[in-house]
């Protein structure tokens, strides 16, 4: 009987020690936000492109982590991105609703451009630059190809133009054997059954 | 190191084990060498109807066209500056009109272009005398050879093309002991090198001694494989014949592949290893091609910036093959049909050598400093070795082939299944790229092409990776500036309020200021969110 009342004292005292350090360490390595949402946020492609339906990369990254969002809703992230959210989340992955179109870029035609700032409101990396009645242009280095742009112009001259495709940017494409190119198939039927 | 050339690869792996072998890179392999041109003296290649100067012949950044079209320019001319620190400028190689400036296609696997300007010579040859020779160069400062090595676009020649001035500096935290010429052209069908060495022998060890005097180094290495030994002697010659050469040497060594690769070539003939990601010159080493050296002697003692050099044009669908000095911008049709071929059915045009060098899509390319040979492959030589790729079958050939020990197969294996982390942990990175693998692998792996592969991939995600750091940065500073303006706008209103108010309603203001003001903070941080 004393046995038993030792072993619960015991484990009574452990219990009680063990909560104070929680408590204490709960305040200590408080940590502010949810980490999730910036590692999502960390794989995403930040074009803040709006096409997942939220205004910008982090809120939708927050709408993940807190489930309220799909995984498979980042357009220009595509199949890569999805998969990396689905592992991060420990979710199933989901098909992508919509196939990534090339990369664009916004270009302003400048004598067509009235220099009213509305575009460069928009832009959400501040990647156009100018003053009012001045013409506006795209920092190209910058210019995520989101399109937010493109609506506010009251002149419609903002033109999304195909990303031109550079030399020291390109690599070489898998080797045209067949066991190459299978290895790719076979890869792609996995992640669509998976 | 003497037995190399006998004992098979794994012998030899346990003898560098154990000690019995100096020093010796592991791997490399022996393919059948082609050298059919190592006879043929050097001709001079007449300048085409029209030469087109890519605006970046060398790695880094790209030049910027100093002259417009309709502009007289002489042979040797600046006609594009250099932007940035790793580049170098680009010179006219003949005089002419510049006709055209735009983009055309080079000397690269994709097939696409680089802006370039297209001359039309004149025929006379003009040469731009304002670059003044500096016979003295021994009493000349490092720098001043430096600038004019920089200002003469030399970069090396021996393919990589890495802006040369960059390397002959005088760093005090890394002095240079040993300055390595590279006359070893390891790659099978290219004698370019074999015949600059024997016909300009005293022009290469001049260079040698102004590459050592402008780094300060004490010793020099020229390394000559043994299938050149006319090279190799015309070169002891020269160095006879001077007396001012006081510890440089002349090194024959078996002929291997990839010898010719720097990092491989230093530990052999050193014992000393250039660590991942550092630069021969943090082990006290400078290395540089036989042919470059040459043409430093040019910039410095001539007076001449670099517009031409010599082009091995062979391959086993050319009926004449040829080692030709080519002004830089030559078309690559047109070399091919001074040597009478002007079909390309069925013909791969290979530039640089049949082991490291890339297909072209079309012969309309321009000559470049990296053309250290043109090959016409016939498609059929070309096209048994890798279209049918077999399953691995673990024999183990490439890895003992690899000259940095890697493990092909398994890299091969990751890349495929775009398992790049893997591969990266494997050292992806650290591939030379030599082709010694795809070359002994008896299922036809394109092992190599994989790496390539591999490499792009992920050089890809990464860049990616940037640019969406940047935009999530440049996007989080837009956020807080928006904040930022609205309340301030709410403060101003508020502040403007305050002292506009009437002044009967003064109370009332009073009253309503603080809410209103309260009011607003919220509705501000709100809205932008």
């Amino acid at each position: 009987m004393t046995g038993l009342l030792y072993a619960l004292a015991s484990f009574g005292a452990f219990a009680l020690v063990s909560g104070i350090i929680l408590a204490i360490a709960q305040k200590v390595f408080h940590i502010d936000g949810d980490p999730m949402v910036d590692k999502i946020d960390a794989l995403l492609p930040q074009t803040q492109c709006g096409q997942c339906g939220y205004p910008g990369c982090k809120p939708y990254s927050e709408a993940v982590a807190s489930s309220q969002a799909e995984v498979n809703h980042c357009v220009p992230g595509g199949e890569r991105v999805m998969l990396q959210i689905a592992d991060l989340m420990g979710v199933e992955p989901k098909e992508l609703e919509a196939e990534a179109a090339a990369p664009m870029l916004a270009f302003v035609r400048e004598d067509e451009c009235i220099g009213c700032t509305l575009c460069i409101k928009a832009c959400p990396v501040d990647a156009i630059i100018g003053a009012p009645k001045q013409y506006h242009t795209v920092v190209a280095d910058h210019c995520t190809g989101c399109t937010l742009c493109v609506e506010p112009c009251p002149v419609d001259c903002i033109d999304m133009l195909v990303k031109p495709e550079l030399i020291e940017h390109w690599s070489w494409p898998l080797p045209e054997t067949k066991r190459a190119q299978q290895g790719h198939e076979r890869r792609d039927h996995h992640a669509s059954h998976a | 190191m003497k037995g190399g050339i006998i004992m098979p690869a794994m012998l030899r792996k346990i003898a560098q084990r154990l000690g019995m072998l100096q020093h010796s890179f592991t791997g490399g392999i022996h393919p059948d060498m082609h050298k059919v041109t190592a006879e043929m003296p050097i001709e001079d290649c007449a300048i085409g109807s029209l030469l087109v100067l890519p605006m970046k012949q060398h790695i880094g950044d790209i030049c910027v066209p100093l002259v417009a079209v309709g502009d007289r320019v002489l042979r040797g001319q600046k006609i594009a500056r250099s932007e940035g620190y790793l580049s170098v400028p680009v010179h006219a190689s003949t005089s002419g009109h510049v006709v055209k400036i735009e983009e055309h296609a080079i000397a690269h696997p994709s097939g696409m272009g680089l802006p370039s300007i297209f001359i039309e010579p004149d025929g006379l040859d003009e040469r731009d005398e304002s670059l003044i020779p500096i016979l003295d160069w021994e009493n000349r400062e490092a720098t001043e050879l430096r600038e004019r090595a920089r200002t003469c676009g030399l970069a090396g020649l021996g393919g990589a093309v890495f802006p040369t001035f960059i390397k002959l500096v005088q760093d005090k935290r890394f002095p240079v002991e040993t300055v390595i010429l590279n006359g070893i052209e390891c790659e099978p069908w290219l004698t370019n090198d074999h015949r600059l060495m024997l016909e300009h022998a005293a022009e290469v060890l001049e260079g040698m001694g102004i590459i050592k005097h402008m780094v300060g180094a004490e010793s020099g290495i020229i390394a000559i494989e043994d299938n050149k030994p006319d090279a190799a002697a015309a070169i002891q010659q020269a160095l006879d014949d001077r007396d001012d050469m006081d510890g440089v040497s002349v090194v024959v060594l078996p002929t291997r592949y990839p010898q010719g690769s720097e990092k491989q070539l230093i530990y052999t003939l050193t014992g000393l290893e250039v660590p991942a990601g550092k630069l021969p010159m943090h082990i006290g080493v400078l290395c540089q091609n036989v042919a470059t050296s040459k043409a430093l002697y040019d910039a410095v003692v001539l007076g001449q910036p670099l517009t031409e050099r010599i082009v091995t044009v062979s391959g086993d669908a050319l009926a004449k093959p040829a080692n030709l000095r080519v002004r830089l911008g030559t078309l690559m049709r047109s070399l091919f049909a001074r040597q009478e071929l002007e079909d390309f059915t069925d013909i791969q045009i290979i530039h640089g050598g049949p082991m490291m060098g890339e297909r072209m899509k079309q012969p309309d390319v321009p000559v470049v400093k990296a053309s250290t040979g043109l090959l016409a492959m016939s498609a059929e030589a070309m096209g048994a070795a890798h279209t049918v790729e077999q399953a691995c079958i673990r024999c183990g050939h490439c890895s003992e082939a690899c000259p940095i020990s890697l493990v092909p197969n398994l890299l091969a294996d990751q890349c495929r299944s775009e398992q790049f982390e893997k591969a990266e942990q494997y050292d992806l990175f650290d591939c030379i790229e030599c082709g010694a693998c795809s070359y002994v692998c008896p299922s036809n792996i394109p092992l190599v092409h994989y790496f390539r592969y591999g490499k792009g991939q992920v050089a890809l995600q990464r860049r990616e990776q940037v640019f969406a750091e940047a935009s999530r940065k440049r996007s989080e500073a837009h956020e807080n500036r928006l904040l930022r303006e609205k309340e301030e706008k709410a403060a101003r209103r508020s502040r403007v309020r305050k002292t506009h108010a009437p002044k009967t309603d003064e109370a009332k203001a009073d009253e309503t200021k603080p809410e209103k003001k309260a009011a607003a903070e919220p509705a501000a941080v709100e809205e932008s969110k």
